[in-house]
């Protein structure tokens, strides 16, 4: 038992590691966020209504964006390398091992968004309590678009080129969060509670982070028997 | 120990790539499936070591099949694709801690496993910076990081010079006369000292 | 009974089985759309509100219901196709995508065509039209991922995973009408209640439904015999079927 924890406690190490070592690939999705929030201002003209207005709009699809991007070479590395086909043979159960590998993923990647988002939000004239109700969408959304996202991006992984066929498949199931998410928002900034749409983005994450793994684990075990 | 290859069928698009196959594999020998390119040695590998269904047929270790079976023969195969396995971004100890981990089988002497392929010294240097034929080392290091009764080794001789091919060739007798077995494919004659090969042609 | 669905799941016995399906489908098909249409276009009064320009719910209401059905028959197969790996099933999921496709974009475009006199506007961002909006890019992207992928049997796996990871949609869609404020009418006809709907409105409606249903039944068999061919040019069940058409 002690070994396996060790194992498994090594493989997450693992994924820190490689992002460190490969930073710059690791913080593109960071950049990407951070310049579409600042453009946008810039394009649309400083009109701080306006700006407050489309803020939670402009927020999510740039996190979105980002995190959609990234997500193409989600297991691709391990892919190419043959690593896949040693987590597939790998005593854990494969499930474990997509599961820590989704978690450091979200902390490498969505997290820094999170992070960044309150001064994106400052910047775009987001009101306090608007802010609030915005980073606690983020937190239920992102896991979503991460784990969706993740059944894409296995699914695709037998074609070489598969950004523009990923982001057709995530799409029908990315824009109920974007909705819910901003819908939220622009709720609590027209004065109402963000309960009802909190709820179902909770709803959404719990759906996601129960069955995404499976589909992933299905995927990946077609892949791999390629 | 056995493997037993039952009524297996194996179709590509509209190819068959073969059909009634009935194998048997004991302790101590070597199996060599040759044959030209495509035409489904790296297939049956596969299909041998569960990342992949036959169209038909089962494959039986110690006489369960497969998915009955899975720990047991995941925890007594060992698998070595032409694909290395590796991640660059690491350097050589930390690729064999993780195959390790992922092969729950942590209790192993780094540095004796990095002499034993002849990559001595290069524990701490990124898998970047490794040739081919080094990284290709690195990979077989999986070979002797955990005790395993059977061998799949799929294309092990490319991007292997002569010394490195020698190694292998070390490797597999070793590993053969303490009782394991060994399938593996290959384009070249495959020759091993007092070692018998069987051949399989597809 | 298994082996009544074995046979029913095989090539042979389903090539032979469509081939004489098609001709009785094909006239059911046109004689049901016939009456459908008159009842439709001449019978039915016409709307005391929007006059005749509502005549277009013969082809758009039952369009929706079919991009709705569709998928959910695809669903099915999905599953037959993951856990019991019949061919059969991987061939009817993937010829019944770009039919679905169809009749959403027949609904979406019906609708816009409709919505125009009705409410103003040719397209609204409201939750029905999105997520028929949402439905159509599923389709799509089961055709796109099944084209993408070059293996015939890998490509039907993935696609089954991706129908049933999309079948979440299918609920959003039904139910989008109730849920939220939209612009789009609530359900008048549903399982459980009467139509808000008069008779003579109601039965062309109907009587549309069933012969877009057999419409899909129709073309399913025709790109599956297709596919089926594509899929095992080499198969003695083909070689025969040449043989006895060269004979002919």
């Amino acid at each position: 038992m002690n070994s396996t924890l060790q194992s498994l406690y090594f493989l997450a190490i693992r994924e820190c590691l490689t992002a460190f070592r490969n930073r710059h690939e690791a913080l593109s999705p960071l950049i990407f966020f951070s310049l579409v929030c600042v453009l946008f201002p810039l394009g649309v003209g400083a009109s701080a209504d306006l700006l407050r207005t489309i803020a939670p709009g402009i927020i999510w699809v740039a996190a979105l964006l980002a995190i959609l991007m990234s997500l193409g070479t989600l297991f691709r590395h391990e892919y190419e390398q043959g690593t896949l086909e040693l987590m597939v043979l790998s005593e854990h159960p494969l499930i474990v091992l997509v599961v820590i590998k989704l978690v450091a993923y979200w902390l490498i990647t969505a997290l820094p968004l999170i992070v960044v988002a309150p001064f994106m939000a400052y910047g775009l004239g987001l009101t306090a309590d608007a802010q609030g109700v915005l980073l606690l969408t983020l937190l239920l959304g992102t896991p979503v678009l991460i784990l969706v996202g993740a059944i894409a991006s296995t699914l695709t992984l037998v074609i070489p080129q598969n950004g523009m066929l990923l982001a057709l498949l995530v799409l029908p199931l990315y824009v109920p969060v974007l909705i819910f998410a901003t819908s939220a928002v622009n709720t609590v900034m027209m004065g109402g509670s963000a309960a009802g749409a909190l709820y179902i983005l909770a709803a959404l994450c719990v759906l996601s982070v129960t069955l995404s793994p499976l589909a992933i684990v299905a995927a990946l075990k077609i892949g791999v028997s390629q | 120990m056995s493997l037993q290859l039952k009524n297996l069928h194996c179709y590509r698009g509209h190819r068959t790539l073969f059909t009634n196959l009935d194998i048997s594999v004991e302790p101590g020998r070597v199996l060599v499936v040759a044959g030209k390119n495509g035409c489904g040695k790296s297939t049956l590998l596969k299909i041998i070591s569960g990342l992949r269904q036959a169209d038909e047929g089962e494959v039986f270790w110690n006489g369960l099949s497969l998915q009955e079976n899975a720990t047991e023969f995941e925890q007594q195969m060992i698998w070595l694709s032409h694909r290395n396995g590796l991640n660059e971004s690491l350097t050589a100890k930390e690729n064999i801690q993780y195959s390790t981990s992922l092969a729950n089988y942590t209790d192993v002497n780094i540095s004796s496993i990095l002499e034993r392929v002849g990559l001595k010294g290069y524990a701490n240097t990124p898998v970047r910076q490794f040739s081919a034929g080094m990284k290709r080392r690195l990979a077989m290091s999986r070979l002797v990081s955990k005790p395993a009764k059977l061998w799949l080794l799929d294309e092990p001789q490319s991007a292997l010079d002569k010394a490195g091919i020698r190694l292998l060739d070390e490797l597999i007798i070793e590993h053969v006369t303490q009782g394991g077995a060994v399938v593996m494919s290959s384009h070249h004659d495959v020759s091993l000292t007092n070692i018998t090969v069987d051949t399989l042609t597809l | 009974m298994m082996k009544w669905l074995h046979i029913m799941a095989s090539s042979a016995w389903f090539y032979r089985f469509s081939g004489q399906a098609i001709p009785w489908l094909m006239s059911a098909f046109i004689v049901l759309l016939l009456i459908g249409l008159y009842g439709g276009l001449v019978t039915a009064p016409a709307d005391y509100q929007q006059g005749d320009a509502f005549r277009i719910i013969y082809i758009h209401v039952p369009a929706a219901w079919m991009s709705l059905f569709i998928y959910c028959v695809m669903a099915m197969y999905a599953v037959i196709a993951l856990v019991w790996r019949i061919k059969l099933a991987e061939v009817l999921l993937i010829s019944s995508a770009p039919i679905g496709a169809a009749f959403t974009f027949l609904a979406l475009v019906t609708g816009s065509l409709w919505g125009k006199p009705m409410w103003g506007t040719w397209w609204s961002w409201d939750a029905r039209l999105t997520s028929e909006l949402l439905l159509l890019f599923l389709y799509w992207g089961v055709m796109g991922l099944y084209a993408a992928i070059e293996d015939k049997r890998t490509a039907s796996k993935a696609v089954s995973v991706l129908t049933l990871v999309g079948v979440v949609n299918i609920p959003i869609i039904h139910y989008s009408v109730s849920w939220w404020n939209t612009l789009h009418q609530g359900p008048s006809i549903t399982m459980t209640d009467k139509p808000t709907m008069p008779m003579e409105m109601l039965m062309p409606l109907l009587v549309m439904a069933v012969a877009f249903k057999i419409f899909y039944g129709l073309s399913l068999l025709i790109r599956a015999r297709a596919e089926l061919v594509e899929r095992e040019p080499q198969s003695r069940w083909l070689k025969a079927v040449i043989e006895e058409n060269n004979d002919e």
